[in-house]
């Protein structure tokens, strides 16, 4: 258990503690720049101060910390995934995950649920079967299960979906996790900033500047910065960035909307994954269910959300949960996700020297938050891709060896 | 309800549409390199700006071009392949 908490309730003062240092000025020059003040960008700010002892590093953000898709996710971490590359990375992910509270000393309320990815057809239960297969092989905990023992998991599920959609199986993931996702983001900040990382929020990059192949200097909303490594981790944004470069990447934006209802008794311990029906749902340590459905169907460059998505959404939910027709939506919000063509990141070096890419993240960044800031890190102090994430590459898109991750994506985009 | 005007059958509900991406020409597959052709397949312009993309109405099968600002999602304006812009 996080012994911070446990002093804070003895004191008599109740100190408040501060997350973050206070905001200084720019310097001059960092050995490192890293855009972005999500997750993915402040872990690998934590790992370079902690693993590779590299402190003279300034993590820039537009926003705020954890503003971007680190907030705007539905909090869900598995590994189930249908490639060897995929299972072995999100995998080394989860272990992290176990052990992250300890970690930062603070509660993540990193809570194992178990993840049902329900299978509405043959041809469905035939590709559940094949990730349990691949998922097995290398150790992670999945299997194929029945409607019966679905229904027993969680007996208020309606298992022919109204009628329309009967369950016929479904992957179980015994690992599934959910996790509180502004903690991830305060956690590898506030540790990062201990070990003397810089983090300046309300900066923009308007550019950046390379002589001869090879980052020389970013351009900010608060001055130049000379520095000759640039790791890039801002999702939606990647785009934009990649074109200061002059970089061609094949992400493209579009949005993804999520929605919680007010709080209930808790009654979902499990979390359950509908590609048919194109819906996730799982409920939150404070009693909302968090859901979530498929992207919106054409490229938006804004987090704007619609009535469109809340109506097909319920009705989904709905099918599965019929109980649920009285229960409130208290807030709905969208996030950029930066799809690729293969569903797999964009990870690693990148043609211009010194500019590293953690992009292409598209619906499925979250959870690879810990494992993303650790093989990055490695990969910017050494400057050589890390062995977990070589079938991530850029170069993929020129050599047609692209890594097939769509049959585990959550649900059908 | 957000509404897309079709140049066929006017102004229709956004979902009985289909997003089919950016205009894009193709390079010529005889004559070009494994790279341009990779780039061609894969790669696209992902910045946001006001772009000219393929889009289908698809209960009367109308395909057309719209001009649209990603940012602001804004059609500006649509017209038939071939026709008058």
């Amino acid at each position: 258990m996080p012994w911070r908490l446990l002093r804070f309730g003895l004191s008599r003062s109740h100190p408040e503690p501060r997350m973050f240092s206070a905001p200084t000025d720019l310097k001059p020059a960092y050995d490192v720049v890293i855009i972005g003040a999500g997750g993915h960008g402040l872990a690998a700010a934590y790992y370079l101060a902690r693993e590779h002892g590299i402190t003279n590093v300034a993590v820039l953000e537009k926003g705020y910390i954890g503003g971007g898709n680190t907030g705007r996710n539905t909090t869900i971490i598995r590994s189930n995934y249908l490639t060897p590359e995929g299972v072995k990375f999100y995998d080394a992910s989860v272990k992290l995950w176990q052990d992250l509270s300890e970690d930062f000393d603070l509660n993540l309320f990193y809570s194992t649920r178990g993840h049902f990815t329900l299978a509405h057809t043959d041809s469905a239960v035939r590709t559940m079967r094949w990730r349990a297969e691949v998922n097995k092989h290398y150790g992670v905990d999945s299997e194929l299960v029945g409607p019966d023992f679905i229904k027993r998991a969680c007996p208020s599920i309606d298992i022919t979906c109204n009628g329309h959609a009967p369950i016929l199986g479904a992957l179980y993931h015994a690992p599934g996790a959910i996790a509180r996702h502004d903690a991830v983001a305060w956690g590898y900040g506030r540790g990062a900033c201990q070990r003397g990382v810089e983090i300046h929020q309300q900066t923009a990059v308007t550019g950046i500047e390379v002589k001869g192949g090879k980052v020389v200097g970013v351009q900010t909303s608060r001055g130049h910065i000379a520095t000759n490594k640039v790791l890039c981790a801002v999702a939606g944004s990647t785009p934009r960035l990649t074109d200061m470069v002059g970089i061609r990447t094949p992400i493209y934006i579009h949005p993804l909307q999520a929605m919680v209802s007010e709080p209930m008794k808790p009654w979902l311990d499990h979390i359950f994954v509908s590609g048919s029906l194109h819906i996730y749902i799982s409920q939150s340590a404070r009693g909302e269910l968090v859901m979530g459905a498929s992207l919106d169907p054409y490229e938006v460059h804004s987090t704007r959300s619609t009535l469109d998505f809340t109506e097909g959404l319920s009705a989904h939910m709905l099918d599965m949960f019929p109980f649920l027709s009285h229960v409130k939506v208290n807030r709905q919000w969208a996030g950029m996700a930066d799809m690729t063509p293969d569903f797999a990141p964009v990870m690693g070096k990148t043609p211009v020297e010194g500019f590293y890419l953690d992009s292409g993240w598209g619906t499925w960044g979250f959870k690879a938050t810990p494992v993303c800031g650790k093989t990055m890190a490695w990969t910017v102090a050494k400057d050589q891709p890390h062995e977990l994430i070589t079938g991530f590459s850029l170069e993929r898109f020129r050599n047609y060896s692209l890594t097939g991750e769509k049959g585990a994506a959550s649900v059908g985009h | 309800m957000k509404l897309m005007p079709c140049p066929v059958n006017g102004s229709r509900p956004v979902s009985e549409f289909v997003y089919w991406g950016e205009l894009r020409p193709a390079p010529d597959a005889a004559s070009c390199s494994d790279a341009q052709w990779a780039d061609h397949v894969f790669n696209r312009n992902g910045a946001p700006g006001v772009k000219r993309e393929w889009w289908c109405h698809t209960p009367s099968n109308t395909w057309f071009i719209a001009e649209r600002d990603t940012e602001k999602d804004r059609v500006l304006r649509t017209w038939l392949p071939g026709g008058a812009e």
